[in-house]
């Protein structure tokens, strides 16, 4: 065949669409902007009766719960199909991405299937989210001794 | 009597496809190619039929395939002599589980998108020669069983690039009878040799298998000095619009072009209406076209000779996170009584 790896790679790249970047970055600028948005109403809904930091963290609380209630009917991944970055992104991405295994491999059973596959996305984010927090942490710890 | 040219084997009394029947999804029943198909289902996960989970909903949809299949036939599955299944599972557990139903003489197969080629040619070899009276040749594949085992859980959110293609929810069924009866006759059989031209990017399927599908097309119409002109139409199996763009490419290159090809991924689903991005895919699909447009347009003449070329791409998961290309394969089976139209 008159095919070569390196040319073939020529011409898939040629044949093959790409994203519509400019459609792709206003749904993931909207969506996502419109899900902090959310989350600062939110916010200041709870400054009613709380101090900032309290207030924050159920800000945090509510958005996570509010993700995994969309997630269960699929709504979440119907929105996530159109706005990317948008949905994957804020804190209600990283909830859907535990919330959905979860569901997914309760066929498996509550133990080899759910608690085993539960972070089977978000597990990299939290080894590598824990990993970089100890070096920040002893980075900051240094400066702090030569400082 | 079987002749042997180079990689085809040439059934010169051909054996015949006597009955065949397609079984899908709601996505499918959407599609252009819904009447053909013998059975079509709005609930997918046949959690109405007791099933419990994907893969049994993809076991069940390949049954009721089968089970159509037998009826159009007008046989037992105590009669069947021969089974050849295979689908996107692991370990093939969605033959598996239908064959514990029903209980015939089974040989798992597995080929991944090429599966229904793979057991057609298989069951055409046994059937032309004598060793099984009625053979079936079948295979499924379930949208949902391939995205939990492949890719991410269903309701996870993400994005599909646009190469990338749907997993059909479809099963196809084909039973097999020896030469002289009534039936679309099976000319030939191509099994193909596994290609790799290093293309890593599992959402883009069509690329990986094209040069599988050039190259068994090529060794096939060196074999029998034909043309693709002597075909009313040559079918590849889920190569998409990528893959079918850069077959038509790569055929123009070789001095072959390709006039009457049709691809079964851009053939079972609306591309631009449906949200399938690049096509159909999945062993299920090429299944589903060809029981489901092919076998009918060939038993009512409106196609006299046709090439049958399912792809499919043989990675694993395990092998594409190990960074390894996605090698793929093409199986040709050339269907029909005779000259093209």
């Amino acid at each position: 065949m008159k095919l070569n790896p390196k040319d073939y790679a020529h011409m898939v790249s040629r044949a093959s669409p790409p994203s519509p970047v400019m459609r792709d970055c206003l749904w993931a600028f909207f969506v996502g902007g419109g899900i902090c948005l959310l989350g600062e109403v939110l916010r200041r809904f709870f400054l009613a009766w709380y101090d900032p930091a309290m207030a924050g963290t159920l800000t945090s609380i509510a958005l996570i719960g509010l993700s995994a209630v969309c997630t269960v009917p699929g709504w979440y991944q119907k929105l996530a199909a159109k706005a990317g970055a948008g949905t994957l992104v804020p804190i209600t991405g990283f909830a859907n991405s535990v919330v959905s295994p979860a569901m997914e491999f309760k066929a498996e059973g509550w133990v080899t299937g759910v608690g085993a596959r539960i972070f089977g996305i978000a597990g990299p984010v939290i080894a590598y989210g824990t990993a970089a927090s100890a070096v920040w942490g002893l980075l900051y710890w240094l400066v702090g001794k030569v400082g | 009597m079987v002749l042997r040219r180079r990689d085809t084997l040439l059934f010169e009394t051909p054996p015949v496809i006597a009955a065949w029947a397609a079984a899908g999804g709601k996505k499918e029943s959407e599609g252009p190619l819904a009447s053909g198909f013998a059975c079509l289902t709005q609930q997918a996960d046949f959690s109405g039929e007791g099933c419990k989970n994907w893969e049994q909903a993809e076991s069940l949809l390949q049954r009721k395939a089968a089970d159509a299949c037998l009826r159009k036939a007008g046989i037992s599955k105590k009669e069947i002599d021969l089974a050849f299944a295979g689908d996107l599972q692991a370990q093939c557990t969605a033959s598996n589980y239908t064959m514990r139903g029903l209980g015939m003489p089974f040989a798992g197969v597995y080929g991944a998108c090429s599966t229904m080629a793979e057991t057609l040619g298989l069951a055409a070899c046994f059937a032309a020669t004598g060793m099984a009276r009625q053979v079936l040749a079948m295979t499924s594949s379930h949208f949902c069983a391939a995205e939990r085992q492949f890719r991410t859980p269903l309701e996870y959110g993400a994005k599909r690039t646009p190469t990338a293609q749907w997993t059909a929810t479809a099963a196809g069924a084909c039973l097999l009878r020896g030469p002289g009866q009534q039936g679309v006759p099976v000319r030939s059989v191509t099994f193909g040799r596994v290609q790799d031209y290093q293309v890593r990017d599992i959402n883009n399927m069509g690329a990986a298998m094209m040069p599988a599908a050039a190259a068994t097309l090529l060794r096939y119409f060196t074999a029998t000095h034909t043309a693709p002109t002597d075909f009313d139409a040559i079918f590849t199996g889920d190569l998409g619009e990528v893959g079918s763009a850069l077959l038509r490419e790569q055929m123009e290159k070789e001095g072959v072009p390709l006039p009457n090809h049709r691809d079964c991924g851009c053939l079972l689903y609306d591309t631009a209406a449906q949200n399938v991005q690049a096509g159909g895919s999945g062993a299920g699909c090429s299944a589903a076209v060809l029981c489901a447009h092919i076998l009918p347009k060939l038993q009512t003449g409106a196609y006299r000779r046709v090439l049958f070329a399912a792809t499919g791409a043989l990675m694993s998961q395990t092998t594409f996170l190990q960074g390894e290309s996605i090698p793929s394969i093409a199986h040709c089976v050339e269907l029909g009584g005779g000259d093209r139209q």
